[in-house]
């Protein structure tokens, strides 16, 4: 299904855990230096109110005195896991696109202001370059370097799941503990292969 | 070895192990995403990491934007001089920098700064090896930072797990590593273990495990079976591609062993992402590219 900007709230509350979206419209990418930047109160160079903020540190250069990405997959999300939930409840953030999932701090962000994990193919770099059609800027790129500066994207149908909706799911959650389960019953399986 | 011909060689290997997934690997990719169930989100994360192999391979662009550690293993003749193998392979990796084949991707641990080479301290690795003949050997490994995270080190008793000083400890081990990863190191994943050595060496021991042919057989029959074993009770996890459930939780594991002190049993294992970035070359005694190894 299409996810189009602008996203309102109404629009995020819809989706369902399982949905595979494609997104167009604008996403800012922020990583580590950004998240912990900007959760330490520092102003944002840009609007992130209902935003979607992509945990990715894109490979971008300059053609012809043009940006252009030549790679830009997701970046492992957890690591945010101690900013996110502020960044949602300050901004009103309505989507958080990265890999492998986050925490229960953020899924009650979710929850509590309307957001969704739309979880992107990990490693899929030239398949989500191409669904970046524009750059639109770049910000704290002298302090943060390339990889860690807030990228302007403009996207269009960028595919991704929604991993974590508002309705309290996740499927990371849903997963480890049937996972953890199932490793149970194999270490059981292997003690008594022992004896 | 001639500069003017060994750089151009090492750069024309970065470009390739950063851009194209060697066949043994894409072999298996293929494979399971047949496994897969239609319509299912597992095969739908599958389609795209197929069609994203193909794409960075005709663009000639990295397959994943994290370009990763640069983990050179290098063997050559008595006579093959390191330090101007470093400054090639230095320049080969500034210069790959400049173009995009990598990510400005080398931080300073202390201030942070970029300085957008991949040059510094431990940037790029080199592992030097003498080896028989006059040729040189060079393999690279691009592992990227994901996939680095979830790996982890276990030492043997741990009574978390239940797991002894034997086998089966060492399986539980292996496999609590997976079910701790989940999709965080862009699974499908494959394993490389180590069981013994030291802290360091274990852990060079389990990388080295991925410069084995996906395919390969291990020679050593218990390593065999631990292999398969882990292989199908991974997969029965349900973890799958990308932690979004499913059949293909691991794509290969290959484990390795050295001697341990009385004192010590580790287990080491590194987990490599489906982006599995590594190729080598067989270099003639001037530096050219005379045959590729995967």
């Amino acid at each position: 299904m299409r996810l189009e900007a602008p996203f309102t709230e109404e629009k995020i509350r819809d989706l369902r855990v399982g949905d595979i979206v494609e997104i167009s419209g604008i996403v800012f990418t922020g990583r580590d230096a950004v998240h912990k930047y900007l959760h330490e109160g520092n102003p944002s160079p840009v609007d992130l109110t209902d935003a979607i903020i992509y945990h990715c540190g894109p490979v971008v250069v300059k053609e012809k005195n043009v940006w252009v990405v030549k790679a830009a997959g997701p970046t492992t999300s957890i690591r945010e896991e101690p900013h996110e939930a502020a960044l949602i409840e300050r901004y009103h953030l309505r989507g958080v696109i990265g890999k492998g999932g986050m925490g229960q701090k953020t899924l009650g962000a979710c929850q509590e202001h309307g957001c969704v994990y739309l979880h992107a193919i990990g490693g899929a770099a030239q398949v989500l370059a191409e669904k970046v059609v524009r750059v639109r800027g770049v910000h704290l790129m002298e302090r943060f370097g390339s990889p860690e500066a807030i990228w302007e994207f403009e996207v269009e149908g960028f595919p991704a799941v929604v991993t974590m909706d508002t309705h309290g799911n996740s499927i990371h959650k849903d997963l480890l503990a049937a996972s953890t389960a199932r490793l149970q019953e194999v270490f059981a399986e292997i003690d008594r292969e022992k004896v | 070895m001639d500069r003017r011909t060994l750089q151009p060689s090492l750069l024309e290997l970065i470009r390739r192990t950063s851009a194209e997934l060697p066949d043994d690997i894409a072999k298996v990719i293929r494979r399971s995403l047949r496994t897969e169930v239609p319509n299912s989100t597992a095969r739908y994360a599958m389609e795209v990491i197929q069609r994203n192999i193909a794409l960075a391979k005709k663009k000639g662009l990295p397959i994943c934007q994290d370009t990763g550690s640069i983990l050179f293993f290098v063997r050559g003749p008595l006579g093959l001089r390191q330090s101007r193998f470093r400054e090639a392979g230095d320049a080969a990796v500034a210069e790959a920098t400049r173009i995009g084949y990598l990510r400005q991707n080398s931080v300073d641990s202390i201030t942070g700064a970029n300085a957008g080479t991949n040059l510094g301290p431990g940037s790029p690795t080199y592992h030097f090896e003498q080896g028989p003949g006059g040729q040189t050997e060079v393999r690279l490994i691009l592992k990227g930072g994901g996939c680095e995270n979830v790996g982890t080190q276990y030492s043997l008793p741990d009574t978390r797990l239940g797991a002894d000083r034997d086998l089966a400890g060492v399986e539980k081990a292996i496999l609590d590593a997976v079910n701790q990863a989940q999709g965080k190191g862009c699974g499908p994943g494959i394993l490389g273990v180590a069981i013994g050595g030291d802290r360091a060496t274990g852990y060079l021991h389990s990388k080295e495990q991925f410069l084995r042919r996906l395919d390969d057989r291990n020679p050593n029959r218990v390593l065999a079976r631990l292999e398969r074993s882990v292989m199908a009770r991974a997969n029965s996890l349900g973890i799958g591609p990308m932690g979004f459930g499913g059949k293909t939780t691991l794509l290969g594991c290959k484990i390795g062993v050295l001697n341990r002190l009385p004192a010590s049993f580790f287990v080491s294992v590194s987990y490599m992402c489906w982006a599995y970035r590594r190729q080598g070359i067989v270099m003639d005694p001037r530096g050219r590219i005379r045959e590729w190894l995967y």
